[in-house]
């Protein structure tokens, strides 16, 4: 088999003119308080020369976080609601600090990084954005996690006043929305918090104040809004695996090779996709990451553990 | 008389093609400026809104024999194989725009979808039956198979059922339309039931 070797791309190669001015304005001005900006050796791992960035608009409008509602353009129209000043984090379990934590102060003085990642969703479709984030690892160290922590546990804020797809009586999603990593994949240098996107402060509907990104595994492993870090020894369950075990796994690794029972997840829609190109393209193992995180999974059975 | 079921039948053509009207309009903006009416993946957009409207113009052809005894209008009843044939249109339309924009006619690809995604077999299933209900829906196929006309086209009975299924299975969250639909499909069985069991006493 002939394989090549793709070749590393330097940022400014693949993000279009406009967003790069805009990001540099961006560190110029310091929007997002307290820290510059530095472009990590991870900034752009694994992302090929055909992997163009989403456009703004469509990022911060065509979202799953049913927190909102269940239509793609409801977060959008209903995340401005969300207050996400004060923000209080509780962090428990397995470590020597927990407690409530304001989030300004947890964040204050980690390094903030462009991190440009393709993002694929359970759904078949899929962008590619640039994060600003944070090491997933530098944010969990922080609170000394002791050895019995095996994974982590983050969940989302419960407030039906501005969440008002809390408010529904027609979902079955028992809220908080509850998602979780083992520590090995939380600490994988891949693993981020975003605080921001294109260069500014995170908009509500994208997961205000922070999110979690796990480039490699399916979106909804990338919880959204978080207000809970607990320490577990045993693997938490997850929100769409309660829902639906047999479509949903803990793991969530992007894989083409396994489907989902009721669509296949050998290809994906990039959007923006149009009229006359439905920009289908297949979707590679591990999200295109199988070299820097395959290792994680070395000897487990994926099409078992999905 | 006459007049008033031309006056009937061009209302109910109408509103049977203003959805069409408004997918045409909200195509025209979309080429003249991608992204602007059907969002970020129009494809997506256009499927399930052809999805949607197959569903009520079903449950609206299976609504019009209830209807024609409260209203007491025989001119809705003269609609009902415009009103069918309509549906099986927008149910044609809905997998040719699946066909187009998931599998971008990849034939191969759908005879897997059909045989590997239940939701898909139970969508084709339904389209199978309306298609059978189509051929036969003129006077001549009336004719020629007299009174198992009637029960043939008891099929609609499945293809509702079916479609509804395909819909619940297909719904991840956010149940609204469906309970509504499912509601609305459940209180047209009541009708035919009651009006069945009244004959029998």
């Amino acid at each position: 088999m002939l394989t090549r070797k793709v070749p590393k791309i330097r940022s400014s190669e693949i993000t279009s003119e406009s967003i790069y001015l805009t990001r540099r304005k961006f560190v110029q001005q310091g929007v997002i308080a307290g820290a510059g900006l530095s472009f990590g050796s991870h900034a752009n791992a694994g992302l090929q020369s055909n992997d163009d960035i989403t456009p703004e608009r469509i990022v911060t409008s065509y979202n799953n976080f049913y927190e909102f509602g269940t239509d793609k353009s409801d977060p959008a129209k209903n995340a401005h609601q969300l207050t996400t000043d004060p923000w209080t984090v509780n962090v428990s379990g397995e470590a020597k600090k927990t407690g409530k934590f304001a989030f300004e102060d947890i964040v204050a003085g980690l390094d903030r990084q462009e991190r440009i990642y393709r993002f694929r969703c359970v759904e078949a479709w899929s962008m590619v954005v640039p994060w600003v984030g944070i090491s997933l690892k530098e944010i969990l160290q922080q609170f000394e996690p002791n050895g019995n922590a095996k994974y982590v546990e983050f969940k989302t804020l419960v407030r039906p006043s501005e969440m008002p797809g809390q408010r529904g009586i027609f979902s079955s999603i028992d809220w908080p929305y509850v998602e979780g990593l083992r520590m090995d994949e939380a600490y994988h240098p891949l693993s981020i918090m975003a605080v921001g996107l294109f260069g500014k402060e995170l908009p509500n509907q994208n997961g205000a104040p922070w999110r979690l990104i796990v480039p490699w595994k399916y979106g909804f492993k990338s919880v959204k809004s978080i207000v809970s870090i607990r320490f577990t020894k045993r693997q938490p369950r997850n929100t769409w695996n309660l829902l639906a075990p047999n479509e949903y796994g803990f793991y969530a690794n992007v894989n083409p090779a396994v489907s989902h029972p009721r669509w296949s997840q050998a290809s994906e829609r990039r959007l923006p996709s149009s009229l006359f190109n439905p920009n289908r393209r297949p979707t590679l193992p591990f999200n295109g990451y199988a070299d820097e995180v395959a290792s994680l999974y070395s000897g487990m059975n994926l099409a078992k553990n999905f | 008389m006459v007049a008033l079921n031309k006056f009937v039948k061009a209302i109910v053509f109408a509103c049977l093609v203003a959805p069409l009207c408004w997918l045409g309009w909200q195509i025209s903006l979309e080429l003249q400026q991608p992204g602007s009416a059907l969002g970020a993946d129009p494809g997506e957009a256009i499927v399930h809104y052809l999805g949607e409207w197959s569903i009520r113009i079903l449950l609206f052809a299976f609504s019009i024999t209830p209807l024609r005894r409260l209203l007491k209008s025989r001119e809705l009843a003269r609609t009902r194989r415009m009103v069918g044939l309509f549906a099986f249109s927008y149910v044609v339309m809905h997998l040719l725009a699946y066909l187009f924009f998931y599998l971008e006619f990849d034939w191969s690809g759908m005879w897997v979808e059909i045989l590997e995604r239940p939701y898909i077999t139970v969508g084709m299933s339904a389209l199978a039956c309306l298609l059978l209900m189509a051929v036969t829906s003129t006077r001549g196929w009336q004719r020629r198979l007299g009174r198992n006309w009637r029960l043939l086209h008891r099929l609609i009975y499945a293809a509702i059922t079916l479609a509804l299924i395909h819909l619940w299975w297909l719904t991840k969250d956010g149940f609204e339309d469906l309970v509504v639909y499912t509601l609305w499909f459940m209180v047209l069985l009541w009708f035919r039931w009651r009006s069945v069991s009244q004959q029998l006493h």
